[in-house]
């Protein structure tokens, strides 16, 4: 049995402390943890020196609630493939194979994910030659064949105002029989510009890894700092964050509303929402002079107050926009020609979504109580303040039914915090970053779980800094939720998930 | 449908009175930035160094600030001394990427509009194609909202379509990434003539927050002529707005 790393949310563990294990012991490690359902939240490779053989880490819940383990093991070519045991690291391999040009041996599905060339050394994962930036979208994709089976390619540039990624899919007549997902096409390199950071761009760059989720970003980097630093946010920045983590679930949760009732042809609800929508991106802007919540949240707190006028207005307008909202949202779920689009459309099974370790609304819509605010709570959260919200039936109606009942609970929310903001300062200096360290950062995003985990080097640099954004996870399961489905169908469903393509490319 | 019509009693009319009436922006809000020399302690420099995205420099002996790099960072590093400011005006669209640096003096030269063939042509009826090259999605979604009941776009003959084929030109978000070159290129080539091309946000202007980075090409600007530049992290919905506008010659040329 390996011995027990535990890390708390926010928490920090010196490297030193954390064994290397051969790496038939470190796949049995993660393995068994899975099997005692234990949730992989990250796994993924580090060079701790150009010439230093690279290493695999893998962070994972623990027994203990709240807590977390980290196993560590060295990268070496031949290293197996975990993905036919624990589907939830199939793209954490194909991912590690992309970057360090060291595939898994024996994965079912080795494919590249972000079509970037190798971060270190010449050696390709899929021989592509090294010296040339690959063409995103060119991979082997899954085809089923037949004599009435035809193929419906879509992207990268997409009908409407939104991010760009392929999507093929294998019919038959109007049937989906599979749907295959290519993206990369907004790859930036986020996690090779972190390297040797944080930089005086970092802030910026965390900001827009995914720009709907700037605040559930720069919140779970500023816990990895501060978890570094051994620095706590004073309360009143912890409560601000909050009233800005929950305004932007409210934006988005509101507008996804909105998009689906446009996808279904309800326009009432689909106008309410467009405009309730920059409501409430307006009262972040209020806040912090962005709609996006730009340069609110910095390690150690806030930089933004809230003075007693701007407090009350700010309870003010959303005294005015509530009832607005309701009368929006029980229009829509109220109207039968809308549910009769929404029910038993897009499923997605229970042991899918667990299999793929689906996060966020799509999870908590299959009817697991995933929610970092309540598993692994940073203040103001606390287990007993966050309800939990699922749905059994995994459609596209239970994906938006988990909206709205988040949306009453963020209403609340925002409205007590605001009531009641701890008094004091907002931000407490940092100091240096600890050299050889690791920490995480979890915050329930508006789509679900965001984790940052960082390792510093002997300088208190990163020598990696590791994101998984909600939708690095469940693109999986949207491509689940075709299987069978009409090929018309796929707008509502993907309005349903609305994932991140930037957030998953970084 | 009684419930319908009394829900739509109950939300009002919410369409701006934009452009006959100025927006009400929040006063938080990061518009267009002042600089304010007299402030400058004497031989100090520190802003050239100080941004991170290369914003500011002397000029001629003078600062100036180049608004399509400037991410208008609510904890700007720019200045120790308030030399820098920055105001409420969220009118920042421009012509010509020069057009962009401002000085003391001298703000943005705000976008005249097409020349008489093209606002002619499309004055009444502009029809563009988003193309998001590697786009955070605020961007987008700053453009996307232009089309709900507050700004109502379609009132000025203006409307997002879905194929290249139908558009007038295109409007691009992001610093344009190496995966999405080629995308941008054949999207833009299958846009009929005459066309026009919008560079949207600090990324597709010059690179934004990714300026530099090894797998972006530092905005649209690098690899199609740029009509109209719209800065902002992203811009706000009034500046694209007044922007568009602007490029109709549906906006006073300046003020």
């Amino acid at each position: 049995m390996t011995p027990e790393i535990a890390l708390t949310n926010g928490g920090r563990l010196p490297l030193a402390a954390i064994p290397v294990l051969p790496f038939p012991e470190f796949a049995s490690g993660v393995i068994d943890l899975i099997r005692h359902s234990a949730t992989p939240i990250a796994y993924f490779a580090d060079q701790p020196a150009p010439e230093a053989p690279p290493e695999l880490f893998a962070v994972l819940t623990a027994a203990t609630p709240g807590t977390f383990t980290v196993l560590r093991s060295r990268l070496a070519p031949g290293f197996t493939s975990l993905t036919t045991r624990a589907p939830q690291l199939h793209l954490f391999e194909r991912e590690i194979a992309e970057q360090y040009g060291i595939a898994a041996s024996d994965h079912p599905w080795l494919k590249p994910v972000r079509f970037h060339s190798v971060w270190h050394g010449t050696t390709d994962a899929w021989g592509r030659d090294p010296g040339r930036h690959p063409q995103p979208g060119v991979m082997d994709f899954f085809r089923v064949e037949g004599a009435e089976i035809h193929e419906v390619g879509v992207g990268p540039v997409h009908a409407g105002i939104i991010e760009p990624g392929h999507f093929r899919f294998q019919c038959f007549g109007e049937k989906v029989l599979h749907l295959e997902i290519s993206l990369g096409y907004q790859h930036r390199g986020i996690e090779r510009l972190l390297l040797g950071g944080p930089w005086p761009q970092t802030p910026s760059q965390i900001e827009t890894m995914a720009g709907d989720t700037t605040v559930g970003h720069m919140t779970a980097y500023s816990l990895v700092l501060e978890g570094l630093t051994g620095t706590v946010a004073p309360p009143r920045a912890q409560a601000l964050r909050a009233v800005a983590l929950e305004l932007e679930r409210l934006a988005n949760h509101v507008g996804d509303i909105g998009a689906l009732a446009g996808d279904v042809g309800f326009l009432p609800t689909a106008s309410y929402c467009g405009r309730l929508r920059g409501d409430y991106l307006n009262m972040t802007a209020a806040i912090c002079g962005s709609r996006f919540g730009r340069g609110l949240v910095r390690p150690g707190g806030v930089l933004f107050d809230l003075e007693p006028a701007r407090q009350a207005r700010l309870l003010q307008t959303l005294a005015d926009i509530v009832p607005n909202t309701r009368g929006a949202l029980s229009l829509f779920f109220e109207a039968p020609s809308v549910l009769g689009r929404l029910e038993g459309v897009g499923k997605v099974l229970t042991d899918d979504a667990l299999g793929l370790g689906l996060v966020g609304v799509a999870a908590r819509a299959c009817g697991l109580d995933c929610d970092t605010r309540r598993a692994f709570p940073v203040a103001p959260y606390t287990t007993e303040n966050v309800p939990a919200i699922t749905e059994a039936s995994g459609d596209v109606f239970a994906r938006a039914r988990v909206r709205q009942r988040e949306i009453e609970h963020a209403l609340a929310f925002v409205r007590q915090a605001l009531e009641n903001l701890p008094a004091g300062p907002i931000a407490t200096p940092l100091t240096a970053l600890p050299a050889d360290t690791l920490a995480l950062g979890l915050v329930e995003g508006w789509r679900g779980r965001l984790a940052h985990i960082a390792l510093t080097d002997a300088q208190g640099r990163f020598r990696r800094y590791k994101v998984i954004d909600p939708s690095f996870f469940n693109w999986s399961g949207l491509a689940m939720a075709l299987r069978d489905e009409q090929i018309s169908d796929f707008p509502l469903c993907n309005k349903s998930f609305n994932l991140s393509y930037c957030g998953f490319d970084l | 449908m009684l419930r319908i019509l009394y829900e739509r009693f109950q939300q009002g009319y919410r369409t701006s009175p934009f452009p006959k009436q100025e927006p009400t922006l929040p006063d938080r809000f990061r518009g267009l930035p002042r600089l304010h020399p007299e402030r400058c302690a004497a031989g100090c420099r520190e802003c050239a160094q100080g941004c991170p995205f290369g914003a500011i420099r002397e000029q001629h002996g003078a600062l100036a600030l180049d608004l399509g790099r400037c991410l208008f960072c609510a904890d700007c590093h720019a200045c120790p001394h308030g030399a820098l400011e920055f105001s409420t005006d969220y009118r920042l669209a421009v012509r010509r990427r020069e057009e962009l640096t401002i000085t003391a003096d001298r703000g943005p030269v705000l976008a005249a509009p097409l020349d008489a063939p093209l606002k002619e042509l499309f004055g009444r009826s502009f029809k563009l194609r988003q193309v998001s090259a590697g786009g955070c999605n605020a961007c987008e979604a700053d453009v996307n909202v232009l089309g709900t009941l507050v700004f109502d776009l379609g009132r000025f003959g203006i409307q997002f379509v879905a194929s290249p084929r139908h558009a007038d030109g295109i409007l691009v978000t992001g610093p344009v990434t190496e995966n999405m070159r080629e995308a941008l290129l054949a999207t833009y080539a299958a846009v009929p003539e005459p066309k026009v091309v919008i560079a949207t946000g600090a990324c597709a202007i010059n690179g934004g927050p990714f300026s530099n980075a090894p797998e972006v090409h530092n905005g649209v600007g690098a690899l199609l002529p740029v009509d109209l530049f719209i800065p902002g992290c992203p811009p706000h919905p009034y500046t694209i707005l007044d922007g568009l506008l602007r490029l109709l010659g549906r906006r006073e040329v300046a003020d």
